[in-house]
C-alpha cells in the first residue's frame, strides 16, 4: 500500500512539474492544484498510514478507543485542502482577469514591467 | 488577563475587517473603520509588547487544550517586537491610504482586506506551532492577492501572476516540510519539537524537512536566488499597499526563518550556517546590483528590500547571540524605514507627476517638507549616523567581526556604500536636477500622507537616538532565541 | 427539453438537500459530520438551482449576497470563540449548557462556531461558483 502510494505521490509531483514548466497560463494553474494535491497526499501518507477505526470519543468515554487512527493528519489535510481551495479558486479568477488584460497565454509576456 | 494581551493583535484586525465588511459601503464609514482598527491593533500591539517586557514569555492554549496538543499562541521578546512594529505601519500606512486610495477602491472593500492581511501578519508572528504559522501565511496571502488585484491597471494584473505563483510553491515547499517532519517526528508544536529534537538522530532524520522549511522561508523572504517575485510584483500596486508590503510580507519571512533556525533546528548542529552565510551575501550584492541599474523610484526600494533581507538573515547565520541581536535590531529598523521611503516614494511621484527619475526634478527648491521628509528615511537606509540605520549596520558588522567572518563584513561594507550610491542617485535626480520643463504641480500635499511619514521619520530618530535601548532590548531578545527554556516553560508548563 | 427534468427535479432537491445539510451540521457533534460538510451540501443546493433555473434565481432564493453570507459566518464564529473569553476562558473555549442540571450537554458554544464554518463555507463556495456560472453564460 506505502509502495503504490508513494508512486501515486511521486507520479503527481512530477506531472505537476512537467505542467509548471510549459511556460503557459493555464499549464501554470493546473500544475500549481497539482502540486498542492500532490503535497496533502504526502501529508496524510507522512502522518501514518494505517487501517484503523477512526478517531470518534465513543458514549461516556474520554478518549477514542486503543487503535484508532491519529486525528491529527486528518485535521492537517482537511485545512490545508480548505485552504487551497480558497487561494485556488481566487488565483483562477485572478488569472482569468490577467488573461484578458494581457491577451496571451503565454508567460514570457507576465513580466511585471510597467508600460 | 495575559491571554487577552496576546489574543488581542489577532482579534483587533478581525473585529475591524468584519465591521468593515458587514458595515456600508460608504467611504467615510470604512475609512473610519480602517484607521480605528488600525489605531486598535496599535495599541493592542503596544499592550502585548508591555507585558511581554514586563512578563517575559506569554503562552495562550486557545480553546483549554494543553500544548503540545492544541493550538498554541505564544509572545516572547522577538514576537512581540514584530508585533509592535506592525501596529506601527498598520496605522501609519492606512492613515496614508486614506489620502490614496480612491472611493471605488475603498468601497470594494480596501480596508477589510487590509486588516485580513494585518490578521494573518499579527497572527504568523504569535503562532505557536509550524502548522499554525503555514495558516496565518495563507490568509496573509489571500489578503495580499486581493490586494494586489484592487484598482489597479494591467502591469499590476499581470506582475501579480508570478507572485501567485511563486507564493503557491513556496506554500507547497511548506506544506511538504511539515508532513516530513509531522512523519518524522509526531508533533508540530514549536516547544515540543525544540524538545524532540534535542535528540541528535531525531534532528538528523528531520534535516530534509528543515531544507524544505528553509527554501519555503525563503521564498517567502526573498532571499537569493528565488526573490524575482518581489520587485515584479512590488512597485504596480497603490504605494500605501506597496509600502505595507515593503514593511511586513518579506519581514514575515525572515521571522519565520528566525524562528524556527533557532527553536526549532539549530542552525548549528544542522551545519547549514555556512550555505545561509553565502545566500545572505549573495543576495545583499544581487540586490543592491540591481537597485543600482534602476531608474524607478519603486523598484529601486523594491530591490533594496532584497539587498536588506541579506544582511538580516546574514545577521542570523552567524549563529552567535550578538548576531541574533544585531538581526532583530537590523528588523525593526529596516521595518520603520522602508515603509517610511515607500509612502514617501507615493508623495515624489506626487509632487513630481512620475516615479521614473528622467522626469522629475527639482523637488528640493519646492518642496522642503518633502525633502526632509525623503531624507531621514534615506540617509537611515544608507547607513548615516545619527539614524538608526547606522546602528543597525554598526551591530551587524561588530557582530560579523567578533564571529570572525571577515567576507561577510567585506560583503556588509560593500553593500552599504552601494546603498548609499542608490538613495544619492533618487535625491540627485529628484530633488537636486532642476525640474523638466513641464511638470510643474504646485497642489498641496494631502496632510494626512504627511503626518504618517513625519510619525515614521520620528520614529525612526527616536530608534536612531536611543539605539542603546533598542540594542539591549535586541539583546535580552537574543537571549530569550538562543536559550529557549522560558519559551518552553512558558509553553509546556513549568517543570519545577 | 432536458433542463424540465432537472428543473422539476430540483425543486423537489432543493429542500430536501438543505435539510440533510442541516441534519448533518447538528450531527457533527459527535459523529461524523459538521459544518464544513453541511455548508458544502446547502451550497450545491443552491448550485442545483443555478444549473436549472440560472444563477439570478439562485441569488434571489439565497436573499442575502453570498460574499456577506460568508462575512456573517464569521462574524458568528468571532462570536462563539468570544462567549468563553467573557467568561475568563481563553479564546475559542466550548462552553456547554445542559438542559437540566445533570444531563449531558446539548446546546454549546463549538455548534456556534460550526453554524459560523457552514455560513461561511455557503458564502464562499456559492460566491465563487455563482461568479463562474454567470460568466461562462
Amino acid at each position: 500500500m506505502n509502495v503504490l502510494l508513494a508512486l501515486a505521490i511521486g507520479t503527481t509531483f512530477g506531472i505537476a512539474v512537467l505542467w509548471l514548466l510549459r511556460g503557459s497560463l493555464w499549464s501554470l494553474l493546473l500544475g500549481l492544484a497539482l502540486l498542492g494535491h500532490a503535497s496533502h497526499l504526502l501529508i496524510f501518507v507522512g502522518g501514518g498510514l494505517a487501517v484503523a477505526a477512526p478517531p470518534l470519543v465513543a458514549e461516556g468515554a474520554l478518549a477514542p478507543a486503543a487503535g484508532a487512527a491519529d486525528p491529527l493528519p486528518q485535521a492537517l489535510v482537511l485545512t490545508a485542502i480548505v485552504i487551497a481551495f480558497a487561494i485556488l479558486a481566487f488565483a483562477l479568477v485572478l488569472a482569468v482577469c490577467a488573461g484578458d488584460a494581457a491577451n496571451t497565454d503565454d508567460l514570457d509576456a507576465y513580466g511585471g514591467e510597467s508600460q | 488577563m495575559n491571554a487577552s494581551v496576546v489574543v488581542a493583535p489577532i482579534l483587533v484586525p478581525l473585529v475591524a475587517a468584519l465591521f468593515g465588511a458587514l458595515g456600508p459601503r460608504r467611504p467615510g464609514y470604512q475609512r473610519t473603520v480602517g484607521l480605528l482598527g488600525a489605531f486598535g491593533l496599535f495599541v493592542a500591539a503596544m499592550g502585548l509588547l508591555a507585558s511581554v517586557f514586563v512578563e517575559g514569555v506569554i503562552a495562550v492554549q486557545i480553546g483549554d487544550w494543553p500544548a503540545p496538543f492544541g493550538i498554541t499562541l505564544a509572545a516572547d521578546r522577538l514576537s512581540a517586537a514584530m508585533v509592535a512594529a506592525t501596529g506601527l505601519v498598520a496605522f501609519t500606512v492606512v492613515l496614508y491610504s486614506t489620502a490614496e486610495i480612491p472611493d471605488d477602491v475603498v468601497t470594494a472593500g480596501f480596508y477589510p482586506f487590509v486588516h485580513v492581511l494585518l490578521l494573518g501578519v499579527c497572527g504568523a508572528f504569535v503562532a505557536g506551532d509550524l502548522f499554525n504559522l503555514y495558516v496565518w501565511f495563507e490568509v496573509m496571502l489571500l489578503a495580499s492577492f486581493v490586494l494586489l488585484a484592487l484598482g489597479s491597471g494591467r502591469a499590476a494584473l499581470t506582475s501579480s501572476i508570478t507572485y501567485v505563483a511563486l507564493n503557491l510553491l513556496a506554500s507547497a515547499f511548506f506544506l511538504i516540510g511539515v508532513g516530513f517532519l509531522y512523519g518524522q517526528v509526531g508533533t508540530l508544536n514549536f516547544a515540543d519539537l525544540s524538545l524532540k529534537l534535542g535528540d541528535p538522530a531525531a534532528l538528523d532524520a528531520a534535516r530534509p524537512a528543515a531544507l524544505l522549511l528553509l527554501i519555503a522561508f525563503g521564498i517567502k523572504a526573498g532571499v537569493f536566488p528565488v526573490f524575482f517575485w518581489l520587485p515584479a510584483a512590488y512597485p504596480n500596486a497603490s504605494f500605501a499597499v506597496s509600502a505595507l508590503f515593503a514593511g511586513l510580507l518579506t519581514k514575515v519571512g525572515v521571522y519565520a526563518l528566525l524562528r524556527v533556525f533557532t527553536l526549532v533546528f539549530p542552525l548549528e548542529a544542522l551545519g547549514l550556517a555556512p550555505g545561509l552565510l553565502a545566500v545572505a551575501a549573495a543576495t545583499m550584492a544581487s540586490g543592491v546590483l540591481a537597485a543600482a541599474s534602476q531608474a524607478h523610484v519603486r523598484r529601486i526600494l523594491s530591490f533594496h528590500i532584497v539587498s536588506q533581507i541579506g544582511y538580516m538573515v546574514l545577521a542570523l547565520a552567524l549563529v552567535t547571540t550578538l548576531g541574533l541581536a544585531s538581526a532583530v535590531f537590523y528588523i525593526v529598523h529596516h521595518i520603520v524605514t522602508k515603509t517610511n521611503l515607500f509612502l514617501v516614494g507615493g508623495l515624489i511621484a506626487r509632487a513630481g507627476g512620475s516615479e521614473q527619475l528622467d522626469q522629475i526634478g527639482g523637488l528640493s527648491q519646492r518642496r522642503l517638507g518633502l525633502t526632509m521628509l525623503f531624507a531621514i528615511p534615506a540617509l537611515s537606509l544608507a547607513g548615516v549616523p545619527p539614524f538608526s540605520g547606522f546602528f543597525a549596520k554598526f551591530f551587524l558588522i561588530r557582530s560579523a567581526l567578533e564571529a570572525d567572518a571577515i567576507v561577510a563584513v567585506t560583503f556588509a561594507v560593500v553593500v552599504g556604500l552601494l546603498t548609499i550610491y542608490s538613495m544619492a542617485k533618487i535625491w540627485i535626480e529628484a530633488f537636486w536636477k532642476p525640474a523638466p520643463a513641464e511638470t510643474h504641480l504646485d497642489e498641496p500635499l494631502p496632510r494626512a500622507a504627511l503626518v504618517a511619514c513625519a510619525m515614521l521619520a520620528v520614529v525612526t530618530i527616536t530608534l536612531g537616538v536611543g539605539a542603546e535601548a533598542l540594542w539591549s532590548f535586541a539583546l535580552a531578545t537574543a537571549e530569550q532565541l538562543a536559550d529557549p527554556q522560558e519559551y518552553l516553560n512558558a509553553v509546556l508548563g513549568d517543570p519545577t | 427539453m432536458s433542463l424540465l427534468i432537472l428543473r422539476t427535479a430540483s425543486r423537489y432537491l432543493f429542500p430536501l438537500l438543505l435539510l440533510f445539510s442541516v441534519f448533518l451540521l447538528w450531527r457533527g457533534h459527535h459523529e461524523p459530520g459538521g459544518g464544513f460538510v453541511g455548508g458544502l451540501v446547502a451550497a450545491t443546493a443552491f448550485v442545483l438551482i443555478a444549473l436549472a433555473e440560472g444563477a439570478p434565481s439562485a441569488r434571489e432564493r439565497l436573499r442575502l449576497a453570498p460574499e456577506r453570507l460568508a462575512v456573517c459566518g464569521v462574524a458568528v464564529a468571532t462570536l462563539s470563540g468570544a462567549v468563553g473569553w467573557f467568561l475568563g476562558e481563553p479564546f475559542l473555549t466550548g462552553i456547554w449548557w445542559a438542559a437540566s442540571p445533570g444531563e449531558s450537554p446539548v446546546v454549546g458554544t463549538p455548534l456556534l462556531f460550526d453554524l459560523g464554518v457552514y455560513l461561511s463555507v455557503i458564502g464562499v463556495v456559492l460566491a465563487f461558483l455563482l461568479t463562474l456560472i454567470e460568466e461562462t453564460k
